[in-house]
């Protein structure tokens, strides 16, 4: 029974969200702006068309090299810099400089150096998740608990034993958590990457669904797709939390 | 004295104050010798430098003056044949009880290895909580997990820094009496801290009493009472009253010491 309000909780205020959707559309007699049934035809549309799966075939390669790349590079460094005071000291100012431009910013430079190519965005996502994951990882070594490097220590383990069999394991709650919310920024950021640069993805059907003739079903239909498609992300890496190498790291949660 | 396997010379600890050039001076002069095999208990108040002692003994922080001889070398650092059991449980969360204990014995082949950590896993009483993850376990759990993690490194020196600090009182006799089991079968040498004089008196062979900082031992009180130590003998409650006045406190409950 506890279950029944879970999902019917939420699905009720959806239902009343599209209704008063459905009702506006009717009242102001739009003719452009579409109700959620042509939203749902859109969709059925690309479908059918290919379309659809082919762009978030697209979409998702993009963030996949751009976002496995930032993890890739993000977390070593991270953990480096974390853990040498002196390399901290040298980078830390560089990277809080370079971190709160905004990704959208380097569109220009992006386009210079990669031209049209999926290069171009595959940067820009790279860009956009690199600092919160080093940021992440950096500040899981400040705040390990020490007690787990002197046991190593006492155990004999080398520098790189001990990167490997206790420092990154005892950051990895904390780096995963990083790992969520830089793959929700990565996300927001493949859109706007596509609208500019590129010829497929779910951020050129909006702009091209718009351009080509105004179909703002089309448009809409879009952000659907990636409404839905970030929340299941976020769903995915939620389940890489419950693996015991890590879920001790999440106090509270229902351990 | 020739034969110890530890001993302390003229040690002297200082840390640098809140303020520039105010120096917290937390051991003065400290002299110690520990014989192979002893169990020897460390007392003394909250704060009064003792757990200072054991690191600087066990390695992990250098002395001010003065110098550490263990196994006949000067100690340069921590070592994996003296193995420390840390007040705030340094269990690994992200490793099952057995892949804990089997820490110190990567170099070893995988069979020697599991049997070893099925050894100890024995001696501590965690049979049936093999693939447990500590998260699972209790406190007392959590801690027996450790002591064998060092046991099964087959350290030549355990060095305990209040190991037994954080567990209810039951539990803590308990452990208290396995460790004295297990420390008769294993015949290590144990270097024992805690602020509890009960504790202290049960479990060693003798007893530092150290005193308030700066801190130096002002007594090296031998316990030399058979095992099975009877909690309510005359010997006991002797070398316990002694250790409580030697400490300055008085045995009566609301009279002012």
């Amino acid at each position: 029974m506890r279950s029944v309000p879970k999902i019917l909780l939420p699905l009720g205020v959806a239902l009343v969200l599209l209704g008063a959707w459905h009702l506006g559309v009717r009242i102001m007699h739009s003719d452009l702006f579409p109700t959620p049934f042509d939203v749902a035809r859109g969709i059925m549309e690309l479908l059918r068309e290919g379309l659809l799966l082919k762009y978030i075939v697209a979409s998702l390669f993009r963030v996949t090299w751009g976002f496995g790349l930032a993890v890739l590079i993000g977390v070593p460094l991270g953990l480096v810099l974390g853990w040498y005071a002196h390399a901290y000291m040298a980078w830390n100012p560089v990277i809080q400089i370079l971190r709160p431009i905004s990704p959208i910013a380097w569109i220009p430079l992006a386009i210079l150096w990669f031209g049209i190519t999926d290069a171009a965005p595959v940067f820009l996502i790279f860009l956009a998740s690199v600092f919160p994951i080093t940021v992440a990882s950096t500040a899981a070594v400040h705040n390990m608990q020490p007690v787990y490097v002197r046991a190593a220590r006492n155990f004999g383990l080398g520098q790189f034993q001990l990167f490997r069999q206790v420092i990154f394991p005892a950051c990895l709650p904390q780096i995963l958590t990083g790992i969520r919310i830089a793959l929700g920024i990565a996300w927001l950021v493949v859109v706007a990457a596509e609208m500019i640069a590129v010829n497929s993805g779910l951020g050129y059907l909006i702009i091209d669904a718009r351009n080509a003739g105004k179909r703002y079903d089309l448009v809409v239909a879009g952000m659907v797709m990636i409404g839905l498609i970030g929340l299941a992300l976020d769903l995915l890496v939620r389940q890489l939390e419950k693996f015991d190498e890590v879920r001790w790291g999440y106090a509270g949660t229902a351990r | 004295m020739s034969g110890a396997i530890i001993s302390i010379r003229d040690l002297w600890m200082t840390f640098p104050g809140k303020r520039v050039g105010e120096n917290i001076h937390v051991l003065e002069n400290i002299n110690a010798e520990i014989m192979p095999g002893e169990l020897v208990c460390i007392v003394g108040p909250s704060g009064c430098g003792k757990s200072t002692l054991l690191n600087i003994v066990g390695g992990f922080l250098p002395a001010t003056k003065g110098e550490v001889l263990v196994e006949g070398g000067p100690v340069a650092g921590p070592d994996r044949r003296r193995i420390f059991v840390f007040q705030e449980n340094g269990v690994f969360p992200w490793l099952t009880v057995t892949d804990n204990i089997g820490f110190g014995l990567q170099d070893q082949p995988e069979s020697e290895r599991q049997r070893i950590v099925a050894h100890y896993i024995a001696m501590v009483g965690l049979k049936g909580f093999e693939q447990s993850y500590p998260r699972e376990l209790s406190g007392g759990m959590r801690q027996r997990v450790e002591i064998a993690r060092a046991l099964a490194a087959n350290p030549d020196i355990i060095y305990m820094d209040e190991p037994f600090g954080a567990l209810d009182f039951i539990t803590r006799m308990k452990m208290r009496a396995d460790l004295v089991r297990i420390w008769q079968s294993e015949k290590k040498t144990i270097l024992f801290v805690t602020h509890d004089i009960e504790e202290a008196v049960q479990l060693s062979d003798r007893v530092f009493v150290m005193s308030k900082r700066p801190a130096t031992i002002q007594e090296n009180v031998e316990i030399d009472l058979p095992r099975p130590r009877d909690l309510d003998s005359r010997g006991y409650l002797e070398k316990r009253d002694h250790i409580f006045r030697a400490m300055g406190m008085s045995l009566r409950v609301g009279e002012a010491s």
